[in-house]
């Protein structure tokens, strides 16, 4: 029954929803510049934003043809895709989030089915509330997401000789910055070094692009036997 | 293969991905070992994906003005400094040594 504890939690949800967005927009220019850094014209950037929409997996891709060109084509779909599973557990956890009414409903829920709409949504305490956390905070990401990203690739195509402005250390930086939330527990951190040393050995040895594939063998020997799990309870 | 073909076929995998969650049945990931192998692998992918960003040259490893920008910006994550914030720092830091270098 919508009593006024519930018309709070609704507004609080589309408040948060807002504030997410404006905050996460801000990443579309630090990933248009990159894109274009990496050899990727305004259109194709601008075409990731639209219809990929999940910020790790369109680094992941443009980090990769970045290092290697089309030539490393395959290792960047498998790295953007490995990226994008973890969009398949959010997804489910949305399902009874957000209402049905229809397939195109549901494909634009799952459109919008990214780490910070989940988020939102999961943060709230009652069903309403999460819906509306859900939609509010997915849309305003498309938005200002897809705004900022055609902003970013045209003052890459401004910059030129990108590397004189460290727009390569930024990718770096801008990779941390989604690993960092990321590294509370024991086990995604021992994780994350584990795999970086592996990437880093394989990169002699290996063509441009199938480092980071290797090291996602990583996360699957860890997450399978569930190491590094005893020392989390100590500590 | 083209950029643009990598560009759409990468596209359809993560959006069929997105799908996934929606309309198949739910079963297989929400046991406790896929689950987890899920989370991980995005940790061990991004971690890679530093890695290779801040040493490969190539297939060479180099350490340059990469190396001190990306120590700034964990530091900055470290005390919670805004995400764009640290980005634009860490390429400040890359460019101003390269300039003076």
């Amino acid at each position: 029954m919508p009593g006024p504890d519930v018309d709070a939690s609704i507004r609080g949800a589309r408040r948060d929803g807002i504030a997410v967005g404006l905050a996460t927009a801000a990443y579309g220019i630090s990933f248009g510049a990159l894109s274009v850094a990496s050899g990727l014209d305004v259109w194709q950037t601008c075409f990731l934003s639209l219809v990929m929409f999940t910020g790790g997996s369109q680094f992941a891709l443009v980090g990769v043809i970045g290092a290697g060109g089309a030539a490393a084509g395959g290792s960047a779909i498998a790295a953007a895709a490995l990226l994008g599973v973890r969009n398949v557990v959010y997804g489910m956890r949305m399902r009874p989030v957000v209402s049905e009414h229809g397939l195109a409903h549901r494909v634009a829920a799952a459109w919008l089915t990214i780490d910070e709409s989940t988020a939102v949504a999961l943060a709230q305490d009652d069903e309403r509330a999460a819906r509306v956390g859900f939609w509010v905070t997915g849309l305003a990401i498309f938005v200002g997401w897809n705004l900022t990203t055609l902003l970013g690739a045209l003052i890459g195509d401004a910059l030129g000789d990108t590397r004189a402005y460290g727009l390569d250390a930024a990718a770096a930086a801008a990779f941390l910055g989604l690993l960092w939330p990321r590294l509370k527990r024991v086990q995604a951190g021992a994780t994350a070094v584990l795999a970086a040393v592996v990437a880093t050995v394989a990169t002699p040895v290996l063509a441009p692009g199938l480092p980071v594939l290797v090291a996602a063998v990583v996360a699957v020997v860890v997450g399978w036997f569930d190491l590094f799990r005893r020392r989390e309870a100590a500590g | 293969m083209t950029v643009w073909h990598v560009i759409l076929i990468a596209t359809a995998a993560t959006l069929a991905l997105k799908l996934a969650g929606h309309l198949v049945p739910a079963s297989f990931l929400e046991r406790e070992r896929p689950a987890r192998i899920a989370d991980l692998l995005t940790v061990a992918l991004l971690a890679a994906l530093i890695a290779v960003q801040t040493l490969a040259v190539g297939q060479g490893l180099v350490i340059d003005a990469r190396v001190p920008a990306l120590v700034v910006a964990a530091a900055l994550y470290a005390v919670r400094t805004p995400f764009i914030v640290v980005v634009a720092v860490a390429a400040a830091v890359a460019a101003g040594i390269r300039f003076f270098a």
